[in-house]
């Protein structure tokens, strides 16, 4: 199993109708080696998002290139599953069936699909949560079917949008640990959007610091603490060391994007 | 108290259920002592009693089973029809936007009125009455069928993009019942205007079931048994909601 991605000079504007056109990503190169796990950090409205739906063939009028192991992509692509930022889970499927979805549309039969979706469901901790429809589940609940269902699709390259945003400190550790474990068992390649430095550095190999307007790479932060990891490493003085650097490189960019967003609201 | 007899108690069906006889009781009352005259509105237990003689002398209930007959059938051409039309108005922009307009403004027309002109083609038949019922159900299922399409999140569209799905799949398994609640007030509507328009023609054209029979009851000045009659239309619209409601909880359970 493979999953090397190259994004290679990635720009995309949008053209809000016409006036004042934002420019989003501005000439992104990032390569990702397979069963690397990369993160990305950045103020929001910086083109997290807008990077993930380029990989993931969601947007068509982009320049620039992305490839796999070395094959141009074009639109959306068997290799690559999304964890979306918004609210994803089907509201009429339970959460067996929410998992199972990607298995349904590839044709697998009703009993091998679902003995599979239980299988992700443990992986994420919703054992027992089968039956229950999204509306009875909580934020964090809900994201957590949302991530079983990419990884049931088994992507070899796994694109994560803040999966974990809707939930408290310490359970987004905890499951910071489980998705190590998973990680390094089905050894995809990760990328991590998050706005949340400590967990870049508990999970990651590289940390990817973007820009404010235009999205651009600021830096790119090799984390060498050993592995397996496990959320102790929280402690450690390195680990807090590289959350320094990290803060230092963001927060100019944070506050840019601050000043941006408040002067809209006053041009109001 | 028993947990199930309270439930059973507080139970909307029985509410809703304990109004109505609360609402018979005080009218039975306002009628018995002349408030309301007799001439106008029947005593509830008079309305009661009419229903045998409506069953032995015009077949109650085979024109109930016509009524909805021909409420199914053309609400069930609406939906043929209307969903269809609705998902080409979602596909295709410019139809859409030329065409919701008309529909919506179409269905504010009393489409009743056109019931000469599906007399003179059909006559006095089932086919005029199903084709009157279809007209009115239809439209708004159309519109509601483009409306609830445009409104599935982009997010869901995108997550079966993502998992490759085909066109096919994208339609049958996440636009469509995420649209079902949108397509179902549409549904509603449509069904609403349906039964009118089948009840109005057969009082019209003194054709077909219940309609027919109120027309008669009316023209003999039998009050009881004209609101006897009127109730089984409603009892028509309460079936219809109902097995539509049943059907939309097995579509979308929540
Ligand atoms: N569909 C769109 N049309 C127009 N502009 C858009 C669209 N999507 C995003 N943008 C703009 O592009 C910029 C980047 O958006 P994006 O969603 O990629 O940010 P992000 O980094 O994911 O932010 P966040 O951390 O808040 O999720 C934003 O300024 C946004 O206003
Ligand atoms: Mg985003």
């Amino acid at each position: 199993m493979s999953g090397t991605l190259e994004i290679s000079n990635v720009s995309k504007t949008y053209d809000a109708g016409g006036e004042n056109p934002v420019k989003a990503l501005d000439k992104v190169s990032l390569t990702v080696n397979q069963g690397e796990f990369v993160s990305i950090i950045g103020p929001s409205g910086c083109g997290k998002s807008t990077l993930f739906n380029v990989i993931g063939g969601l947007i068509p009028d982009y320049t620039g290139e992305v490839t796999i192991d070395g094959h141009r992509i074009d639109g959306t692509h068997r290799d690559v599953g999304v964890v979306f930022q918004e609210e994803s889970t089907f509201p009429w499927r339970t959460t067996l069936n929410n998992v199972a979805f990607p298995l349904e549309v590839q044709g697998m039969a009703r009993e091998a699909r679902e003995a599979k979706a239980r299988e992700f469901i443990k992986l994420v901790g919703l054992e027992g949560f089968e039956n229950h429809f999204p509306a009875q589940l909580s934020g964090g609940m809900k994201q957590r079917t949302a991530v079983a269902r990419t990884l049931a699709y088994e992507p070899r390259i796994m694109l994560m949008d803040e999966p974990f945003g809707a939930l408290d400190e310490q359970t987004r550790l905890l499951l910071g640990d489980k998705l190590l474990e998973i990680w390094s068992t089905l050894k995809q390649t990760m990328l991590l959007i998050t706005h949340n430095i400590t967990e870049a550095v508990q999970l990651s190999d590289r940390v990817v610091v973007m820009s404010y307007r235009p999205g651009r790479i600021k830096r790119v932060i090799d984390i060498e603490l050993p592995r397996p990891r496990s959320s102790e490493v929280i402690t450690t003085a390195e680990f807090g060391h590289y959350v320094g650097d990290i803060w230092n490189e963001l927060r100019e960019e944070a506050s840019r994007g601050m000043a941006d967003a408040e002067e809209k609201l006053a041009a109001r | 108290m028993n947990r199930k007899v309270k439930k059973i108690l507080t139970s909307p069906t029985l509410a809703g259920l304990a109004a109505l006889a609360l609402f018979a009781g005080v009218l039975e009352i306002a009628v018995a002592t002349d408030v309301i005259p007799q001439l106008i509105v029947a005593r509830p237990s008079d309305t009661f009693m009419a229903f045998p003689e409506l069953q032995k002398e015009m077949h109650l209930f085979g024109a109930f089973w016509e009524t909805l007959g021909m409420c199914a059938a053309a609400t069930g051409l609406a939906l043929l029809i209307g969903i269809p039309f609705g998902y080409l108005m979602y596909r295709d922009d410019l139809i859409g936007r030329a065409y919701e307009g008309w529909l919506a403004a179409a269905f504010a027309a009393p489409t009743v009125l056109l019931y000469p002109l599906f007399l003179v083609m059909f006559g006095r038949s089932h086919m005029t009455l199903i084709l009157m019922g279809f007209i009115p159900g239809a439209i708004p299922i159309a519109i509601q069928c483009r409306q609830g399409l445009l409104g599935v999140s982009p997010t869901l569209l995108n997550v079966g993009r993502s998992f490759n799905v085909t066109e096919r799949e994208m339609f049958w398994k996440i636009q469509l019942p995420a649209a079902v609640p949108t397509i179902f007030t549409g549904i509603r509507i449509g069904v609403m205007y349906t039964l009118v328009n089948i009840v109005a023609i057969e009082y019209l054209i003194d054709f077909g079931g219940l309609g027919r029979i109120v027309s008669e009851m009316y023209f003999r000045f039998d009050s009881p048994g004209t609101y006897a009659s009127i109730l089984a239309v409603v009892a028509v619209s309460v079936l219809f909601y109902w097995c539509f409601g049943r059907v939309e909880r097995w579509l979308r359970p929540v």
